[in-house]
């Protein structure tokens, strides 16, 4: 059987399309108290690369991202049929039941595509989200699920154009909600409207993702994080949008690193709980011997540099999904810890 | 791909959603990941039941599901390895309530070797946590470390040479830490900005210090109050402080028995205390500045009282300790408190009269603020004896994980 669509977006363009049938995401998959098997049930792509996403699945990018080992990602987010995102203030947007969130991991080849290691899916579902590592073959054929996760040898380049051979570790189940816990529940990190708040691929995220009629409620202001790595904004700007989200998922209030008292979220003041003079708690030999988490103009005296210099589990920070030094990261960091009176 | 086999009659019952599985898992070379899946499959009332050997593990484990229990065959028989440990901050990181864990040993982990975060009704039984390497700045900060968790009980363990604390319960209430054996450690047990706790019955030996009770500014959880410290044997607190610096328990003198600090309502009784050099008993404030507004950096209502207190105080190795020893006849008594009846709160002065009680030989350092240097202190012989209600006992939740596999013991008084 052959369908026709008309789409009607947001009252000024029509898209024609012609399928048959035509594809969706399958929401049943999504849905099931089990995840899938293989990652392509789900429907959310239109080809076995799954680069081409189905409709209502909707490429996004971050002003600042997490750095990951110097790994590429391609990042997605399914709205279903009937509902929407809402703007729930500058930090991460509402999400209704039904979302899902993907993330691609790998290294770009030469040729643009993206040569795949694992991709994770976070899906919200009527309890809450859910988090699942897929894991993807040598041949980049499948994704299969891996809850326990894996330990995977990959080779690419770093963000110098070095090459670089690692151990990558898909985290499991468990350490997903390592970084994700907001309160001990599972939590999207990343698509918070500051960071949202940016150009990409032509267009901010959330003027398109509103004009597909998958958010509702921006307001015309919205305040934007910078991007780290962006040299006309301020070293602090981008150093706090760095430590945001690198470290903010689990050092603040509600995360998993709660008990430092050490938080580094964008909206944390400059002062004790930001690790300005603060002592460290339970860090053990991931002091390095330094007496305070971010000592004033002094980056080498500083717990916080020293723990993203290091490589070495049990210091090294974050615990999780890291094992190469980030240093462009490390060096704008420095910068500013160096500038703070 | 998995290992573990599921016990026969329990897979027959499986459809029941009252069976308990037991998971059965012998040592493999697939042994990280047989276990961790079981630790994510496993549902409450199920058991993760480790065979005896020697699992050799190179990332953390977790467990996040409720009602579990991971059982090996005994301390010394089941061991989890992390010698070779490439990721992860810990050995083994439980965020799940009503959990058992109970007959294994944990060695050689990288950072600390069991950390629970957010658990309710948590019980660490017949376990051990060692660095086998003896000590060394480079060993894990803690062995048992529970933080931001409520109804904590861990007996009948064994903890040694950790870079901080042995057995360390941060931020959170309702704790009983009974009949363990510490050593080797810059602490041997640290209660820290916690409430309600019962220390008893414990042995504390070749540490840096005993047992300590901590309060410290700027943490979610201040304010510290209400811990039991009685019936523990702490003698030989002799190893030279090797934490790290920076970290609080660097600041612990070698050859301490028990240590209070910016801590109330803390209650030492029927210890017996031996062979600590520096003191047996000290009590003090928090000595740095903070600007916490909620936070007292004073140690108050504190009881010394019916303890044995043998040789003790004749090496000091805190500042000013040498001189203020021989200015008393050659040892720092039995108890030693820092006298404050101030601090300081950024640039504002508070005024705060400590209220404290002491059967034994005490001396106060009469600091005129917390934090003070011992080189200005006028010490003088310390009479306190206020009356200071002690906390009642902790009680823990009857469904307590381990709690009806072991009477409780009788606790003397």
């Amino acid at each position: 059987m052959t369908s026709r669509r008309i789409i009607f977006i947001a009252g000024s363009a029509i898209y024609l399309t012609s399928a048959a049938p035509s594809p969706r995401v399958d929401d049943a998959a999504l849905m099931a108290d089990a995840p899938a098997k293989d990652f392509a049930e789900y429907g959310l792509f239109l080809d076995a690369a799954m680069s081409k996403p189905a409709p209502r699945v909707v490429k996004y990018g971050l002003n600042t991202p997490l750095f990951s080992d110097h790994a590429d990602k391609a990042r997605y987010i399914y709205v279903p049929d009937g509902t929407a995102l809402s703007y729930d203030g500058e930090g991460l947007l509402a999400f209704p039941v039904g979302s899902a969130m993907v993330k691609h991991f790998g290294f770009t080849r030469a040729d643009g595509s993206l040569d795949m290691i694992e991709t994770r899916l976070l899906v919200k579902k009527a309890d809450g989200w859910a988090a699942y590592p897929y894991v993807w073959d040598a041949g980049d054929t499948a994704a299969a699920l891996k809850k326990v996760g894996a330990k995977v040898q990959v080779a690419g380049r770093d963000d110098a154009g070095a090459p670089i051979a690692l151990d990558w570790r898909v985290p499991n189940v468990n350490q997903c909600k390592g970084c994700h816990a907001v309160d001990g529940e599972l939590m999207p990190i990343g698509p918070k409207a500051r960071n949202l708040n940016g150009m990409f691929e032509g267009e901010t995220n959330l003027s398109r993702l509103a004009s597909l009629g998958m958010l509702t409620g921006v307001p015309a202001d919205v305040p934007a994080m910078p991007s780290w790595d962006d040299e006309t904004a301020s070293i602090e700007g981008r150093a706090r949008a760095y430590l945001d989200v690198n470290c903010g998922h689990c050092h603040n209030p509600a995360g998993p690193a709660s008990n430092s008292g050490m938080f580094l979220t964008w909206e944390t003041p400059e002062g004790a709980n930001l690790g300005i003079n603060k002592g460290p708690v339970a860090a053990g030999r991931g002091s390095g011997g330094r007496r305070v988490g971010i000592a004033p103009g002094k980056p080498d005296h500083s717990i916080l540099l020293f723990r993203m210099e290091s490589t070495e589990p049990g210091v090294m920070m974050p615990e999780l999904a890291r094992t190469q030094r980030h240093d462009r990261g490390v060096e704008l960091v420095r910068q500013w810890i160096a500038g703070i009176e | 791909m998995t290992t573990y086999q599921i016990a026969a009659a329990a897979l027959l019952l499986a459809a029941t959603p009252l069976a308990a599985k037991t998971f059965h898992i012998t040592p493999s070379d697939e042994a990280q990941e047989t276990i961790q899946l079981a630790l994510i499959e496993a549902e409450p009332g199920d058991v993760v039941h480790l065979s005896a050997g020697t699992y050799a593990l190179d990332d953390g484990l977790s467990l996040d599901v409720d009602g579990v229990t991971v059982r090996g065959d005994g301390p010394d028989a089941t061991i989890l390895s992390f010698k070779g440990q490439t990721g992860a901050g810990e050995g083994l990181l439980v965020t799940s309530d009503r959990v058992l864990l109970t007959g294994f040993a944990i060695e050689d982990t990288r950072g600390d070797a069991i950390k629970a975060k957010g658990s309710d009704r948590l019980t660490f039984d017949n376990l051990r946590a060692e660095w086998t390497n003896g000590p060394d700045a480079k060993n894990g900060a803690y062995g048992f470390y529970p933080v931001e968790s409520t109804n904590i009980l861990i007996q009948n363990s064994e903890v040694i040479a950790c870079s901080d604390a042995g057995i360390y319960v941060g931020q959170s209430d309702n704790i009983v830490v009974r009949n363990n054996r510490v050593h080797q450690n810059v602490a041997g047990i640290e209660i820290e900005n916690s409430t309600h706790a019962d220390v008893y019955g414990n042995f504390a030996f070749h540490n840096t210090g005993g047992i300590l009770v901590f309060d410290l500014p700027d943490l979610p959880m201040v304010g510290g109050h209400s811990t039991r410290i009685y019936d523990n044997v702490i003698v030989n607190n002799d190893t030279p402080n090797f934490a790290s610096p920076g970290n609080i328990v660097a600041g612990v003198p070698q050859g301490l028995g028990i240590m209070v600090m910016a801590n109330r309502n803390v209650h030492i009784f029927n210890n017996f205390l031996d062979g600590n050099s520096s003191a047996h008993v000290m009590i003090v404030g928090y000595t740095q500045e903070f600007t916490d507004e909620r936070y007292n950096p004073l140690a108050r209502d504190v009881v010394v009282r019916d303890n044995v207190m043998a040789r003790g105080g004749y090496d000091p190795k805190f500042d000013g300790g040498a001189a203020l020893a021989a200015a008393l006849g050659g040892a720092i008594p039995d108890v030693m408190w820092d006298g404050s009846a101030a601090f300081m709160r950024g640039d504002a002065k508070i005024e705060e009269a400590a209220r404290m009680s002491f059967d034994a030989p005490a001396v106060s350092l009469n600091l005129a603020v917390a934090g003070a240097d011992v080189a200005d202190a006028q010490p003088s012989m310390a009479s306190a004896r206020a009356s200071i209600a002690e906390p009642a006992p902790v009680m823990l939740p009857e469904d307590q994980p381990g709690m009806t596999a072991k009477p409780q013991l009788a606790m003397a008084d």
